[in-house]
């Protein structure tokens, strides 16, 4: 007899019930928690708590902790690929959940690199403009591609520095908990990413909403609830991040990052 | 023969007078009416609606302008988009031609363009002189060349212009911040609707001019006139695809609310309540020069406007002293002259938030400093102002005042300068004064704000990129980044 896995939600490194105590059975057989409100305004304290740290990392131990998470998933690739239905399919979308992990690992030194600028200014300043995170950012899985959909987001997020409140997909919740486990041990810091199941209209709003989320990933979204979530980000100037699902690119990590300028001055 | 120290001090005691040195005017001719520009030429309104601009150094009517109702602003959409295919697939080279061609108009009609942006906005002569129009020109200048060059800024892609922008911008910087939308988006193969701010329409009316001037293909560029209604026409048209506003964070949120759903590219360059940090190894008496510059450059109508002066402790004291009788030779009045440090507020609307503003902050129990200093009798005009003894939670430490107020506060330790720095919604600027180096860098590091001007500030060029984080803003004007969100990179 098999020794079964209770479903949890991620929250600032550990594994936790819903605090409303609920749950719900996407494919009708497993229980997995419904996040509430509450359990996102957790997440949210969690992952701000975790963003100074988490950004003042260097950008090589950053790139090498998501190499590390590409390790962790690829090592458990039959559990995913059982999870993701099996088969074909199954196996190239863990693959290819692995090799984004890879891939945004050796743009972690690199980003700046490319996207920052020393500008010439007319006058006695050193003058240079980086890319900084900028901050919590919130992801709404797409509904399908259960862990390709969000790997190809929060591996672009994390890349630039920042920290993730991320709703998993609500049909299919259990690759994303279960790639909570994978993040939990590849020396990712508690809080740095969160992952919330349940239903989407409970939640989004919410996530939408919140003051202190700097930005929000619509990529998995229909077109009513990126009208809703655009009217709510406002409260907060929320950036709101409509990038194509299918991107990889560092203009997608720019996506979550802010341009800072520096004025240097020069003179003996 | 040398002085003696007592001759000293009392020469320094000597007020000297400035005789009146008032910039001419008679080469300006500023039209009675203007109407809107549209396809490439001044049309008249479909809106019968017309509103004063006037002179807030004298209150005096320049010129009436047209408020530009929902039939003006689906005319200039329409002659926009009508534009739009052409121009994006002119040959770049050409485009780039266009604008340089621009930015030589703005250099041979620079004094005319000052003297308009000074009486009609009221800031000192000066500043427009040797800021705004210099800048503006420079803006178009940097663009222009980009124009046969984007692949070259964003490797890897083919950028696309998006269509039509629909532009939105303030009052304090009017040329200026015309030139900061314009220029990056035009080079990008974009046409545009700009909508300059209600109290200060002449000088986009004079690059109207300069638009014919330079033979710029009908449509490319249109100004529609008006107040925050026609301006939400602009923003709010289903063929605007790209909309860009410059001003308050809380039209910022209603602009960012009301194309919820279009699909249409948005940046925002928003309020802000910089941090001026002063560090007790800073030179002081450039500090103090740069306090001065922080905050009353422009009247305070500045948004990344260093208006929280952050002081530690130790010199706190001597600081405030230079500080205090700096203000009191700043001479306040007619805008005109060239001599004039501090102009006229831009409108009584403005002028009356001030003064809200300010009694709050002494209801609050801050300590107010105003030097003695003589109003001229018509205008809207405030007085350089200074508080001490400000706690955070203050209004006047909080909300952006956008006049010629400073709230001084102290520190202690680098870490406590960060805290109280980071402890707004706001983040377009930050300075800081040290005398060292890595501090600077430390520092820069940490202030959550789009620009950080060490040992300088409210510092400008076309190469660097401006824009907040948090509520003031998303997205940057000035340089590579500036390109961006005129582009489509797929």
């Amino acid at each position: 007899m098999d020794v079964r896995k209770t479903y949890k939600l991620f929250v600032n490194g550990e594994f936790v019930r819903s605090e409303s105590g609920r749950a719900y059975r996407p494919d009708g057989n497993v229980n997995v928690p419904r996040g509430s409100r509450k359990d996102l305004r957790d997440a949210v304290r969690a992952a701000r708590t975790a963003f100074p740290a988490w950004s003042g990392r260097t950008a090589m131990n950053r790139g090498q902790i998501l190499y590390r998470a590409a390790e962790m998933l690829d090592g458990r690739g039959s559990q995913f690929i059982e999870l993701l239905g099996g088969g074909a399919r199954a196996r190239r979308e863990l693959d290819q959940a692995v090799e984004t992990l890879v891939w945004y690992a050796g743009w972690t030194d690199k980003l700046s690199q490319v996207t920052g600028t020393v500008n010439p200014v007319s006058g006695p300043y050193f003058n240079f403009t980086i890319p900084e995170p900028t901050g919590v950012v919130g992801i709404v899985a797409p509904e399908d591609d259960a862990l390709g959909g969000l790997v190809r987001r929060i591996a672009p997020a994390l890349c630039g520095g920042n920290v993730v409140v991320a709703l998993a997909a609500e049909s299919h919740p259990l690759a994303a908990l279960t790639l909570a486990e994978v993040l939990a041990t590849s020396d990712l810091p508690g809080g740095v990413v969160n992952i919330l199941s349940g239903q989407r209209k409970e939640l989004i709003p919410w996530l939408a909403a919140h003051m202190d989320v700097n930005a929000i990933d619509v990529a998995g979204c229909t077109g009513d609830e990126i009208k809703s979530i655009e009217e709510a980000a406002a409260g907060n100037v929320k950036r709101v991040i409509k990038v194509a699902a299918t991107e990889r690119s560092p203009y997608l990590v720019s996506a979550f990052m802010e341009m800072k300028t520096v004025w240097h001055p020069i003179g003996v | 023969m040398a002085l003696t120290k007592k001759q000293t001090a009392e020469l320094a005691k000597q007020v000297f007078e400035y005789a009146p040195a008032p910039e001419s005017i008679d080469h300006v001719k500023i039209q009675p009416r203007y109407g809107l520009f549209i396809g490439g030429r001044m049309v008249e309104g479909h809106s019968k609606k017309r509103f004063p601009t006037i002179n807030p150094a004298t209150e005096t009517k320049l010129a009436e302008v047209v408020e530009a109702d929902d039939v003006d602003v689906d005319r200039a959409v329409k002659a926009a988009d009508k534009a739009f295919d052409s121009w994006a697939h002119l040959a770049p080279s050409q485009r780039a031609r266009y604008l340089f061609r621009i930015s030589r108009l703005i250099q041979e009609r620079s004094r005319e363009l000052a003297v308009v942006e000074t009486m009609d906005g009221g800031k000192p002569i000066k500043e427009s002189r040797d800021v705004d129009i210099p800048l503006a020109a420079a803006h178009f200048f940097y663009y222009a060349g980009w124009a046969d060059k984007l692949e070259w800024a964003f490797p890897n892609r083919k950028p696309k212009p998006i269509g039509v922008a629909g532009q939105v911008i303030p009052w304090n910087f009017p040329l200026l911040m015309l030139a900061w939308k314009i220029a990056p988006a035009l080079a990008a193969g974009n046409t545009v609707v700009l909508k300059p701010a209600e109290t200060t329409p002449l000088s986009a009316m004079v690059f109207a001019e300069i638009c014919m001037q330079a033979d710029l293909p009908p449509g490319v560029v249109n100004i529609v006139t008006g107040a925050g209604k026609t301006g939400s026409l602009v923003v709010t048209h289903p063929d605007v695809k790209k909309v860009a506003f410059t001003g308050s964070t809380e039209v910022g949120k209603l602009i960012q609310r009301s194309i919820a759903g279009s699909g249409k590219r948005l940046t925002l360059e928003l309020g802000g309540k910089a941090a001026n940090i002063v560090f007790e190894d800073a030179p002081l008496d450039q500090a103090v020069e740069g306090i001065i510059n922080g905050i009353y450059f422009n009247q305070g109508h500045v948004c990344c406007a260093g208006s929280r002066l952050l002081v530690q402790e130790s010199i706190a004291e001597p600081l405030l002293e230079k500080l205090k009788r700096r203000l009191s030779t700043l001479r306040l009045g007619d805008p005109l002259d060239k001599n004039t440090d501090i102009g006229a507020i831009n409108s009584k609307a403005q002028l009356e938030r001030i003064q809200g503003l300010v009694e709050s902050g002494i209801e609050e129990g801050a300590e107010l400093y105003q030097p003695d200093c003589v109003l001229p009798e018509r205008g809207f005009w405030f007085p350089p102002t200074l508080f001490t003894n400000v706690s955070q939670s203050y209004r006047i430490a909080r909300e952006e005042i956008f006049g010629p107020v400073l709230s001084v506060l102290t520190f202690r330790t680098p870490n406590e300068a960060v805290e109280k720095a980071n402890n707004t919604p706001y983040g377009l600027s930050a300075g800081v004064w040290t005398d060292k180096g890595s501090r600077i860098l430390w520092m820069a590091e940490r202030l959550r704000a789009g620009v950080v001007w060490a040992n300088t500030f409210n510092r400008f060029d076309p190469t660097s990129p401006f824009g907040g984080y948090k509520e003031s803003g998303f997205g940057r004007e000035g340089g590579v980044h500036g390109l961006l969100p005129y582009l489509e990179l797929n």
